[in-house]
Formats: C-alpha cells, structure tokens, sequence
C-alpha cells in the first residue's frame, strides 16, 4: 500500500451562519487525478481555498506526504508542494510567457539581493537553469514557441496552459487545478485533456476542481462529489456517476 | 527568422546617441552585438563631453543644471524601482531624499556642535565625518526609513498607498521644519549651511582645480562624480531587474494574488523594495546636501516628488533608458523654459503676461496630459519583441521527468 500524497479530514469552515464545510475528507494517492466536483455552492471553491492556505478552517487535519501541514500564509503552500491555477485566469500579464514561468521558479531558488548585484558565478549558474527549465516547461505544456509573447496577448487556451506552466515550475507534489477548462470549447478541452493526461503519467499528482462532468468522468481516477458543504460520494468515477445522491444533487429530487 | 534579434532595440538605442547611430546605420554588414556597443560608446561619449559643451556654449549655470539633471535621474531611477518595478505608488519619494541630505548636513557641518556644548567637546573641530563616510551611512539609514514606510502600508494599493506615502513625504519634511525647538536639531526653515563638500583624495570638489592644463569647476568636478553614482545605480538597477528579486517585483505589480500563490513572500519583497529604492534616494540626498552645501526644508516639498515620479512615468515605468531620458528631458524642458519664457513674450508682445514660474507649471502639466493621452507607457517603453527567435541557454535537460 503506497502512503497517501495528501491526506485531508474533518474539515470544517463556517462563515457566520453558513456552515460552508463540515466534515469534509478526502485522500489522494501519489500519480492520480483526484476529481472535486459538485453544483455551485456546494463548497468546492471553499475547500480549494482552504488547501491552498487563503482560509484557515475551524479545525480539521491535514497530511502532505507524510508531514503535518499547516498553511498559515498563502505564499508557504507553494512551499509546501501544492501549486495552483485560478478559476479566472491570473497570469503576470505585462510579462513574457517565458518570465511567468521563471516566477515560478522563485520558491525553489534563493538568489538573494546582493547576489543578484554582484552577479556571483552561483547566480548565473541559477539564472541560466531558471531560464533552461521554463524553456523546458513551456515546450512541455506545447507552447514553447510563445516563449517571448506578452502573457496577455496569448489566445485563452494557451493562457491556461501557460499558467499550468507556470504552477509546475514550482516542482509541486500537488498541482491544484481551479476550472481549467472554464470557457474553452470543445477543441481546446480535448487538448487540455491530453495535457493533464501527459502530467499524470509523469508521475505527478493533479487536484481537479471542475464544473464539466464529462472532462472529469473520462480523466479522473477518484473522485468526491460535494454538495452543501458535504460529502454525498466518494470513489471511482463510474460509481459515483451512478449514485443516486448525485444524481439527486445534479437534478433535483424526481416528481412524484 | 534570419533577422538579427537586437537590430530594432539597438536601432533605438543608436538614435539617441546619434554620433554612433549615423556609422550603425551605414554598416550593416557588423554584427549586431558591435551596433549595441557602438550605441554605447557613443552614448558614453556624449555623456563624458557633456560638462565640456555646456560650459562652452552656456557656462557654469548650465554645468550646473546637468549635474542637477544627473541628480534627478538618479532619483527617478531610485523611484522607478518602487513605482515602476514594484508597481508601489509612492508620492512621499523625496523624503528619503531628504533623510540623505539632513544626514549628510548634520553629521558633516558645524551646526550640531554650536548647538550642543557636549558634542562640541568631543569634536573639538566640529563634526566633519566627510562625504564619503556619510555616503556609506545614508544608505542603510535612508533603507531604514523604507522600511518604516513600507511596513504599515504593505496590505495598502493603489490610491490608498499613494495617500499613506504622500502623508510620510509631509511629515518627513514638517518634522524638518519643526525640530528647531525646544532643541535646535534642524535649525528648522533657515536650513542648515556651511555644509562640507567632497573631497576626493584631497582635492575639494567645491573649488576650481586645474588638471593637466584643463581648469575644471566646481560643477565639472561634480557632474562626474555623479555620473559615477548614477552609472552604478544604472547597473544595480540592472541587474535586480534580471534577478529572481526583480521578476518577483514585477509579479507583484501585475498580480499580487498569483505572486503570493507562486510562493512569493510579497511582504519581505515589497520591503525591499521600499528599502532599494529608499537606498538610492537617501545616497541622491547626500549628494544634493554636499553639493549645495546648504539644505532646508524647502527643498522636499510635494511638488518634488510628483517631479521625480513624472520623470519616471514621462520616461517609461520600469524601464531603465527610458527613466534617464525622462530626467533628461524634463529638466532639459525646465531650465530652456526660465530661460527663454520671459524673452520671447517680450519678444512677441513686448511685455512678459506669464511669468515663467506659471508657465513652466501650466505647460508641464500639458506635457504630462498629451503623453499620458498619446504614449500612456511612456516616452520609451521597454521594447516588446515577440519575433524574436526562441534561443536557449542550455542544451535540452530532463529535470521535468519523474514528479515531486
């Protein structure tokens, strides 16, 4: 039995008088694509912010490969091993794609500012291995032409990719995906799909937080289905699709 | 894709140093690299004459002037690290500015010591610590202030910070003014003189020296003294905007959310910036006190400051040659204003109606509205070249391979 990538229980998180998570668990194992879905609502983003250290629950554990996490500020998660994207995409918009993803590098290289003025030969060594692996990075999510474009003027889907990029450059053990294919048509989703798919098989583990039920039915390998701040199911994607709980969230309650 | 990468930057670069530009321009067969260095070393020699020219065709006054353009640019480059790097709107700039100059008139004239009878026993001479000490000094003092700045406004953006940092340039320069009583540590309005200048191996810049048969002034001796400071800041600036620390600046100007969610401490980075830029000020101020001799409170108004961030937002935010030729400019567009506002509407009208003080005022303001209208990023804006070929440094790695 492999030890568990990350290891959440008995989260809950009360805002005044709405309890927007209660007892919610779940556990991902190393290399999977582990599905968070549910209807608007049901908490999905709340927890997403609960991981990635922008709200702190009101109590509940958490176990990062194998070590107690404690995100108290946002910029430690990165730290930590979990990287995210935004549900709206937020990239370094004046920045070429290739500085985007050198940012990301930022956790893991520690340059300070003296040697960052007096150019020591260990800065440039780090300077040259920052700019060789967002190379790397951006021909890795397909756009590595785009490599000296303005972020904001890529088109939406190579936006989303560039910010994928840009999260795994911080060499994360999760990568938190908030809605990676909000807004992309149907081309596109099939290209991200196969993204993800290449970066599972890399051996990576992906969170994925996600409206489109058939992107996360066909992808995921475990899932948990949220509603009201619950968990209503939790497992394999073809039997939660046929739980009649998350049919009844999805749907509504049949007519009598 | 055959096209040399640098010709369009360097092209740019080679018109404002038009000596070289014209020899560029006639040899395409250099390679590119060579075109980049010509353009410098024109922009070298130009700079280096500069001094000479103004002192033939203009005497002192306008050496003067390029030492106080040179003053500012080296301001505005201290500014544009906070404003333009860090995206951190600071309308309270010259306070550090004025932290150099204080530090420098009061640890380096006799004003401490003919006020305080126990210091004037430890330094029977009176305190002359000297320029260079001072410069070391300001440093980390003017970065101290940065810090005392940035701290409470660290969770503030936009308009609010701009408020906060507008409030601390006045009270810098009210405190300035108010220290006078009931202990005379400022000698409040009427400043501080008899400020000592710099010397520099002996020889005191303040008086006109000969060397191999060329008489140099006071002002000569100053504008290379300060262009050595600015050429430093300039590649300071340079390389922390190549830095791990410079593109985490950046980042925290486009997206503080996405920066902090890139493992950036936005809280220690913005300080710094608050410091690096406090740093350069503070060193400006030093400058400005020993060159001056003489320092009041008069001279850190606001209006300072919104000069200093014009020439920075004029110039080009974040974008080094464009911050210089801001300060270039501007000042340039000051001095040729007082000088010719009053002769020719005599000339035209036979009687001055605008006094050159208002007018300078009034078309500054334009200027500022017709760029903000027609260039908003600036006279020159970092180059965008997204035609550029994709070169890597390193040959391909395998470090993504294989997860966490």
């Amino acid at each position: 039995m492999t030890t568990l990538l990350l290891s959440v229980q008995n989260i809950n998180k009360r805002f005044g008088g709405l309890q927007a998570l209660s007892e919610v668990g779940l556990q991902i194992a190393p290399g999977q694509i582990y599905g968070l879905i549910g209807p608007n609502g049901a908490g999905k983003t709340t927890f997403f912010n609960v991981i990635t250290g922008l709200y702190t629950p009101d109590s509940g554990t958490f176990i990062l490969d194998g070590k107690p996490y404690q995100p108290t500020a946002v910029h430690e998660v990165a730290k930590a091993g979990i990287a995210r994207t935004f549900q709206n995409i937020r990239l370094f918009g004046d920045m070429t794609a290739l500085e985007n993803v050198m940012v990301g590098r930022h956790v893991r290289t520690k340059a300070g500012i003296f040697a960052a003025v007096f150019r020591t030969a260990s800065v440039k060594r780090e300077e040259a291995e920052i700019e060789d692996m967002a190379h790397d990075l951006l021909e890795y999510v397909g756009i590595g032409q785009y490599a000296h474009y303005t972020a904001r003027n890529l088109s939406y889907g190579h936006q989303r990719r560039l910010e994928i990029a840009r999260a795994l450059a911080t060499e994360p053990k999760l990568l938190a995906l908030d809605e990676p294919a909000a807004g992309m048509n149907a081309t596109e989703k099939v290209e991200l799909r196969a993204l993800l798919d290449k970066v599972r098989q890399d051996g990576r583990t992906i969170l994925l937080i996600e409206h489109d039920v058939k992107l996360v039915m066909g992808l995921c390998d475990r899932m948990t289905v949220l509603d009201y701040g619950k968990v209503i199911a939790q497992g394999l994607p073809q039997d939660v699709q046929n739980d009649p709980a998350v049919i009844e969230a999805y749907l509504g309650t049949p007519a009598h | 894709m055959t096209n040399p990468s640098e010709v369009s930057a360097t092209a740019s670069k080679a018109a404002a140093a038009n000596a070289s530009g014209a020899t560029a321009a006639n040899s395409p067969s250099l390679a590119p690299v060579n075109k980049k260095w010509l353009a410098i070393a024109g922009f070298v020699a130009i700079a280096l004459l500069a001094p000479f020219i103004a002192q033939t065709f203009g005497g002192n006054y306008w050496v003067r002037i390029l030492d106080f353009a040179l003053l500012y640019i080296m301001l505005a480059l201290g500014l544009n690290i906070v404003v333009g790097f860090a995206g951190l709107l600071d309308l309270g700039y010259i306070a550090f500015y004025a932290v150099g100059a204080y530090l420098m008139a009061l640890l380096s004239s006799p004003h401490l010591t003919t006020q305080f009878a126990e210091l004037a026993q430890l330094f029977p001479g009176g305190m002359h610590l000297g320029f260079w000490w001072v410069l070391l000094i300001a440093g980390p003092v003017a970065a101290l202030f940065g810090v005392l700045l940035g701290a409470p406004t660290l969770k503030l953006r936009g308009d609010y910070l701009a408020i906060v940092t507008l409030g601390f340039g006045e009270i810098i320069r009210i405190f300035l003014n108010n220290l006078d009583r009931p202990v005379n540590i400022t000698n409040g309005p009427k400043g501080i003189n008899a400020i000592d200048p710099v010397v520099f191996f002996g020889i005191d810049l303040s008086r006109p020296q000969e060397l191999l048969g060329v008489a140099l002034s006071p002002g000569l001796m100053y504008y290379y003294l300060i262009m050595v400071l600015v050429i430093g800041v300039v590649i300071i600036s340079l390389r922390l905007q190549r830095s791990r620390i410079g593109r985490a600046w950046v980042a925290i100007r486009e997206d503080e959310t996405a920066a902090k969610a890139m493992g950036i401490n936005t809280r220690n980075v913005k300080l710094l910036a608050f410091a690096m830029g406090a740093t350069f000020g503070g060193i400006s101020g030093v400058v400005f006190g020993a060159f001056q001799a003489f320092v009041s409170p008069e001279s850190f108004v606001l209006w300072e400051s919104i000069y200093v961030l014009a020439i920075v937002v004029l110039g080009g935010m974040g974008h080094i040659p464009g911050v210089i030729l801001g300060g270039i400019l501007l000042v340039g567009f000051q001095e040729f204003l007082r000088e010719l506002a009053e002769p020719v509407q005599k000339m035209l009208f036979g009687q001055v109606y605008i006094d050159a003080e208002v007018l300078r005022q009034l078309l500054f303001g334009l200027a500022l509205v017709v760029v903000m209208l027609y260039r908003p990023s600036g006279i020159w804006p970092a180059p965008r070249r997204e035609d550029r070929p994709v070169t890597r440094t390193r040959s391909h790695t395998s470090r993504l391979e294989g997860g966490a």
